[in-house]
């Protein structure tokens, strides 16, 4: 009886070790419309056949924190187990009146931006529960945004590993030097999402951050 | 008088702007100290805040704004940027300067301007100048 409890004891303790080393929560966390579903999916759908979430060029299209669990990426032979975990982009405003502009009507764009200040707020709970985050950046845009720099500026408090990625460089406007100025303590790496490209560098990236959990 | 990328736009009316000490608010509680800082942005005025808050309630600001967004009358959010007093915008100018102002919060040399989204359009920010642009 006493051998059997004492085995089940290390049996749980030490299955839990293992269950939390390479199941690793992966966040993908950053400003809306700047390709954290379509980043997350590319990955996804490369090593599951599933994508986690649906994309789309109005913003504050994820609104809710969206997982897709047991996702095994495999990288020069190695294999790691991660969780991810898609956020919905953070902002410090949301008018409903922005999403008329997409042809959507009223009532929706007043459902789709009250659910949009929800998402933000579960977003940024959800910031303690990383292993490791991806902030994903729209590399069009200005990357010295505040939003920016205060989820960087938590996560470093938080003693979480993180990364940058400059998403849709294989636009003409794409500037990822400017992201790296604005980053210089981080990795940056330049990817595009909707195409693939640099995606080897990204996972290179992942696994040696892993190794800092 | 206003100018917007080098034209007159005219006077703006309804809003002013508050500076405020950062000793006005540095014996309050986080959450205190966040009620206060909206309660400025509610009223319709930008304030300029000497210092900056702490990491963790940079973030329980935008939290408390989300859950405002719609329950406070043409309340649509606000637009937030801290520069720090060495040249350095931000997080990194201040990593420099010691990770104990980050977490302790203050960091005097800083600045902390902060808007509300109907009067303010955009920070427009890089490493070497501020732009404040309104709404009309």
């Amino acid at each position: 009886m006493v051998i059997k409890v004492v085995k089940n004891f290390f049996k749980r303790i030490f299955s839990n070790m293992f269950r939390d080393k390479r199941d690793i929560k992966l966040g993908f966390y950053g400003p809306p419309n700047a390709g954290k579903t379509s980043l997350a999916n590319r990955i996804c759908k490369d090593f599951t056949g599933e994508e986690i979430g649906t994309v789309s060029k109005i913003p504050h299209e994820t609104r809710k924190v969206q997982f897709k669990e047991k996702v095994e990426i495999d990288y020069k032979g190695k294999k790691l187990l991660f969780k991810m975990i898609d956020t919905p982009g953070i902002a410090t405003k949301i008018d409903y009146e922005d999403f008329l502009k997409f042809k959507v009507n009223k009532k929706d764009a007043k459902k789709r931006a009250k659910e949009a200040t929800q998402g933000v707020i579960e977003s940024i709970r959800w910031l303690d529960d990383m292993d490791i985050v991806v902030i994903v950046l729209d590399a069009t845009e200005n990357p010295y945004n505040q939003v920016n720099i205060t989820i960087i500026g938590n996560l470093a408090a938080r003693n979480i590993p993180v990364l940058v990625v400059g998403n849709k460089v294989d636009k003409r406007k794409a500037d990822i030097k400017k992201i790296e100025a604005a980053f210089p303590e981080y990795d940056v790496i330049g990817i595009s999402a909707k195409y693939g490209k640099n995606l080897e560098e990204f996972y290179e990236s992942i696994f040696k951050l892993s190794k800092k959990i | 008088m206003v100018k917007k990328r080098g034209k007159k736009i005219g006077h703006i009316k309804g809003f002013s702007i508050q500076f405020m000490p950062y000793s006005e608010i540095a014996r309050l509680e986080s959450s205190e100290r966040i009620k206060k800082i909206l309660e400025i942005i509610f009223g319709g005025d930008i304030l300029i805040l000497q210092g900056r808050l702490k990491a963790d309630e940079e973030t329980r600001l935008i939290e408390d704004t989300m859950a405002m967004v719609g329950h406070v009358k043409n309340f649509k959010g606000i637009e937030l940027a801290v520069i720090s007093g060495n040249g350095h915008s931000g997080f990194f100018g201040n990593m420099k300067m010691g990770f104990a102002n980050i977490l302790t919060g203050g960091d005097l040399g800083a600045v902390t301007i902060i808007g509300p989204a109907t009067i303010v359009k955009e920070i427009k920010r890089n490493p070497k100048k501020i732009e404040l642009m309104l709404n009309k």
